[in-house]
């Protein structure tokens, strides 16, 4: 196995198309413990953490740029966009340790395929586009299009995620995330739930719910979402959520969780979180 | 924090000196036994069954031996095959399988090579050819009739001649007439309980470095909690004469029991004697998941009888406890829990069941905890019943000295009733739980052993003295040998440099278990100091001209009324002329201990329980426990937090999960949960003290007690706040909403 460290996404394309079997990594925090329990060790491991387009974050026109493989320390520091999106805040804030926060990235959050990964439903209910660069130069698509399944992506062989791209959300939007773990912390999500919601006074306007770690990928819940707009977030509005979270998901019986646990606790979860990105919105 | 007087007051004994080998282990410079190495040491590594239960039906290890770096490959056949009625004849097939593989990760042959990876990779390419077994799991398909076997050498103990069996150990006891007493009960309730296998969780893998050299004699660098264990047992499975190998005592990081065994050394031992280098075995953190001794899972049945005014009358208790895939560690002494209370009959039944998983080893007062988890459950099921407080009804039943344990000998002198009368008047029990938590209480007890010990102490010619024992420090025992070393002969703590030595260099000292360091080893340094006192007053009597009767040891110097206007003649006076009085001083006491105190404990727990989500949360917790005397308070408090905390981990979350063909799921700290620092509250504690009349300090042991009542404290506390009786270990969330649903 070669390690490469390159310094631009040309060099990084390059070495990708140069080298089959060749992978990148950012934080190495997933692909360091899956080399060490016995997944076969790629060619070229390349270390994408010396690009600086993958290691900033910047907001003007309108969205946010965030670099692929920046640790999600710098970004969970980051007040602006704290302020702003404090439910993917709070997804990549529940990663592992602080020690794993300095490593890891949104781009390994996401590109690891895990349905688990805490992250990534935030992203996805506040519609983040990521950049892919390959062979043929880059292209843009939704985050929810680039996980097809465990460990599976959309992305083509010599593909690698740049950068996300967020829009400013409109005023009076919040969003949240709420996992469960049977920890407090360093433990893995056996569900977790994004809602993102825009407010009019006490109606909402416009809703995404996302759950995580009850199917194959991360799901958006219509039925959930339809329940909140026009709604008040009233009882019956919010037991239809529950309701239609539950019926979303479509989970595992692991070592991590039931099925039936997990069936429950994805409605628990998904209310919850539209409770709190409500009361953001709000404020 | 608040510790109840005892009435005896020392100078050194009951404070709390930073311990002497802090500063080592705080920077960084303690070496345990994986920071050794060697000049040309090798590396090995091992290969485990991919099965839970599988004859061997061959192994090549032609393709290994010629890969690139390998110097030595094992195998059982290396080892010379014990008599079944050897007691390490267990231990020696577990440290690797002869013929049959009897669980998965059962390690089956190691090699040596120059790095790690080499010695890796060569032992993938081991092939072997398997048999598949049946495997046999839980402790109910083992007892079934016509179970298939688990382990063909396992016959039940202690029956004479008898079939190969699931069972390891069948033990009744009977007091009274329990079933009459039942049928008399105002009030009888009944459950089953059960409960799974945890692990030990010590942060630190096993390790060892061994150097067998062309004389014939093996140094072994290990950590453990004995190394004269280490080299009994590795000698055994060896077929050496233990005078073959020396021991010397790495630093440990942690054992709770897990350590009291053997795993690497022998093939190790072997490994270095077949490649004439030094050779390096440390298994990996799953590694000692797999393979190393979890506790005992146990499936409990327990019914208690009592009057309508609380008295307990009779306790009927079937308790079988699955020990892995051998016989010698059963757990039979579960009954042991029933000692906290006068039960005037009793009926108790114990089983040590084998199953298809790894050989189960010692933890925190083995067995106790299983037991006192439904004991205690149900016995605060029976305080509501009546409505009584769950104190009372304890205080109203608590063993006394004189009362009966289970296994019929009397208790000595016991603090349970301190206990109880000191939780009750603590401020975490005369305060209201926080808004939406509840609360529980529960009693636990061990009741520590003694065994053998020995102790050397040099005093030196700077007036300092070393204190030399065989007892591994696993919870700062070498600061409390200290002080009660300092507390003797009037010196300043720090005067006295603790010290660990190996097989060679000290008298022979079982393993540091049973609570018992403190407790025995320090009852041999006591009485080297004493027999030093002697001395000293000796040599004193002679420099001062005064008869020897007339000289008396007072705060570090010798004194005599008859000494006409002379100084007392302190401890570095005397040794700064041992050469012109008779030559060094020293001392060395060795004992069999006898009186070890037992320790009670009871804890308090305040929890909140998420009735949508059937997590648990841990809001307050305090631990209290009689520690005879706490001759270091800090490290008392130190076992009775870490014994809380491991409690903690135990009922809420921590478990082995086996597929269905016996492969541990959970193989590592992300899955096996044992709690983080944000699971806990601040675990307050209060120490009871009331010495044992045993020791010259009053020491009982307190290193396991404090494990066994957690998991009924938080068991009762979510009766209170959720009005569920949780039965079953972990009472994980997934668990505590099942419950919740079913209940509704
Ligand atoms: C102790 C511990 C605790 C953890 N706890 C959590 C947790 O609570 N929640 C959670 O979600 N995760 C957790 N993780 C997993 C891991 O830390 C996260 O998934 C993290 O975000 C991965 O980021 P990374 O940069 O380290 O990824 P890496 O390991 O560098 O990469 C992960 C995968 O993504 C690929 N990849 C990386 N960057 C890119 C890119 N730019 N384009 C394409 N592919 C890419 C890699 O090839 C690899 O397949 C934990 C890990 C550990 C070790």
């Amino acid at each position: 196995m070669e390690y490469a460290a390159p310094t631009t996404v040309d060099e990084a394309r390059t070495l990708l198309a140069d080298n089959p079997g060749s992978r990148v990594f950012a934080g190495a925090t997933d692909v360091v413990p899956q080399m060490r329990s016995g997944r076969p060790e790629p060619s070229v491991l390349i270390d994408l953490k010396l690009i600086d387009r993958l290691m900033s974050v910047t907001h003007d026109n309108g969205h946010w740029t965030i670099g692929a493989a920046m640790p999600t320390s710098e970004l969970t520091s980051n007040g602006e966009f704290t302020s702003v999106f404090p439910g993917i805040s709070e997804g990549a804030g529940w990663i592992g340790s602080d020690q794993i926060q300095n490593r890891s990235s949104l781009g390994g959050n996401l590109c690891n395929g895990s349905p688990a990964a805490d992250s990534v439903p935030a992203m996805i209910a506040s519609e983040a586009r990521a950049v892919i660069a390959g062979t043929d130069g880059e292209r843009t698509i939704p985050v929810a299009d680039v996980v097809t399944g465990p460990g599976q992506l959309s992305l083509a062989d010599g593909e690698f995620v740049v950068e996300f791209e967020i829009d400013d959300p409109p005023a009076n939007t919040g969003d949240a995330y709420i996992r469960m773990t049977p920890r407090t912390e360093m433990d893995i999500a056996i569900v977790g739930a994004a809602v993102r919601v825009t407010m009019n006074g006490d109606t909402c306007t416009d809703a995404r719910v996302v759950l995580g770690a009850v199917a194959p990928t991360a799901v958006r819940v219509p039925d959930a979402e339809a329940a909140l707009i026009g709604s008040s977030l009233d009882e019956a509005a919010l037991a239809e959520v529950t309701a239609a979270a539950s019926a979303a998901a479509n989970p595992i019986n692991d070592k991590r969780g039931t099925i039936e646990y997990r069936v429950q606790v994805a409605g628990v979860l998904a209310k919850r979180a539209a409770v709190l990105a409500a009361e953001r919105a709000r404020a | 924090m608040t510790a109840i007087e005892n009435p005896k007051t020392y100078k050194w004994v009951g404070t709390r000196p930073i311990r002497h080998d802090g500063y080592d282990k705080v920077v960084g410079k303690a070496r345990f036994a994986a920071d050794l190495n060697l000049p040309g040491q090798l590396h090995a590594a091992y290969l485990r069954s991919p099965h839970a239960h599988a004859n061997i039906v061959s192994i090549d290890t032609s393709k290994a031996e010629a890969m690139p770096g390998v110097k030595a490959i094992v195998t059982g056949d290396d080892f010379p095959a014990l008599d079944i009625t050897d007691p390490n004849h267990d231990v020696s097939i577990n440290v690797l399988a002869r013929g049959t593989v009897l669980y998965h990760g059962h390690a089956i042959a190691a090699v040596a090579a120059n790095t790690k990876a080499e010695a890796q990779t060569a032992a993938a390419a081991i092939e072997v050819e398997y048999e598949l077994l049946p495997v046999v799991l839980g402790i109910d398909e083992a007892m079934a009739d016509g179970a298939p076997l688990v382990n063909e050498h396992n016959h039940q103990k202690f029956v004479g001649p008898s079939d190969p069996s699931n069972i390891a150990t069948h033990t009744p006891l009977e007091r009274g007439d329990a079933d009459a007493a039942m049928a008399a009960a105002d009030i009888v309730i009944e459950r089953e309980f059960d409960c799974a296998h945890v692990h030990q969780g010590y942060i630190e893998p096993h390790a060892c470095v061994i150097d067998t050299g062309a004389d014939g004699k093996a140094n072994v660098w290990a950590s453990s909690q004995g190394h004269f264990m280490v080299r009994a047992i590795t000698a055994a499975v060896l077929g050496w004469e233990t005078s073959r190998i020396k021991v010397t005592p790495a630093e440990i990081g942690g054992g709770f029991g897990g350590k009291t065994t053997v795993y690497l050394e022998p093939v190790a031992a072997r490994l270095s004697e077949k490649a004439g280098r030094p050779v390096k075995l440390v298994m990996s953190r799953e590694e000692v998941l797999r393979s190393s001794g979890p506790a005992p899972g146990a499936k409990l049945r327990i019914k208690i009888g009592a009057t309508s005014d609380g008295e307990l009358t009779a306790i009927d208790g079937w308790m079988a406890y699955q020990v892995g895939a051998y016989g010698d560690f059963a757990g039979m002494v579960g009954a042991m829990s029933v000692a906290s209370y006068k039960f005037p009959n009793l009926k108790l039944e114990s089983w040590g069941v084998l199953s298809n998983t790894p050989k189960t080893a010692a933890y925190r007062a083995p067995s106790a905890p299983h037991a006192a988890f439904a004991i205690e459950s149900i016995i605060d099921d029976i305080a509501s019943e009546l409505s009584m407080d769950p104190i009372e009804l304890r205080l109203k039943n608590a063993a006394v000295e004189g009362d009966l344990t289970a296994m019929g000998m009397p208790h000595p002198r016991i603090g349970l009733v301190e206990c109880l009368e000191a939780l009750k008047a603590s401020d975490h029990y005369q305060s209201e739980p926080a808004e939406g938590a509840a609360r529980g209480v529960a009693v636990g007890f061990w009741f520590n052993i003694g065994e053998q010990s020995s102790a050397t102490v040099n005093l030196n010619e700077d007036g300092t003295a070393t204190v030399i024992t065989g007892s591994p420090d696993i919870g700062g025992s070498r600061a409390s040998m200290a002080l009660m070393a300092a507390e003797e002969l009037g010196i300043d703590v720090y005067s006295i440099t603790p010290v660990v030595a190996d097989t060679e260099a000290v008298g022979f000292t079982d393993v540091t278990e049973g609570s018992r360091a403190t407790f025995a080893t320090g009852k041999a340094v006591v009485e080297a100091c004493r027999e030093l006192k002697v001395e000293l007053c000796r040599r004193a009597a002679q420099t001062m001209g005064v008869d020897e009767a007339e000289v008396e040891w007072v705060d570090g110097a010798a004194v005599s009324p008859s000494h006409v206007g002379g100084e007392p003649l302190t401890l570095a006076a005397i040794t700064a002329q041992a050469k012109r009085t008779g030559g060094p001083l020293t001392a060395t006491a060795s004992l069999n201990a006898a009186g070890a105190g037992p320790s009670f404990a009871v804890h308090c727990a305040d929890v909140k329980v998420d009735e949508e989500t059937g997590q648990t949360e841990i809001v307050r917790y305090t631990a209290v426990q009689d520690a005879g005397t706490a001759i270091h308070p800090s490290y008392v408090e130190g076992q009775m937090q870490g014994g809380s905390v491991q409690g903690i981990g135990w009922a809420l979350n921590e478990e082995y999960i086996f597929s269905s063909d016996g492969v541990l799921m959970n193989p590592g700290f992300l899955d096996y949960r044992i709690p983080v620092a944000s699971d806990l509250p601040m675990i307050e504690t209060i120490i009871v003290e009331v010495p044992n009349p045993s020791h010259p300090y009053g020491v009982r042991g307190v290193g396991e007690t404090g494990i066994v009542p957690p998991m009924a404290t938080i068991g009762n506390a979510i009766k209170a706040a959720a009005g569920v009786r949780m039965t079953s270990l972990p009472m994980s969330p997934p668990k505590v909403l099942k419950a919740l649903g079913d209940a509704r």
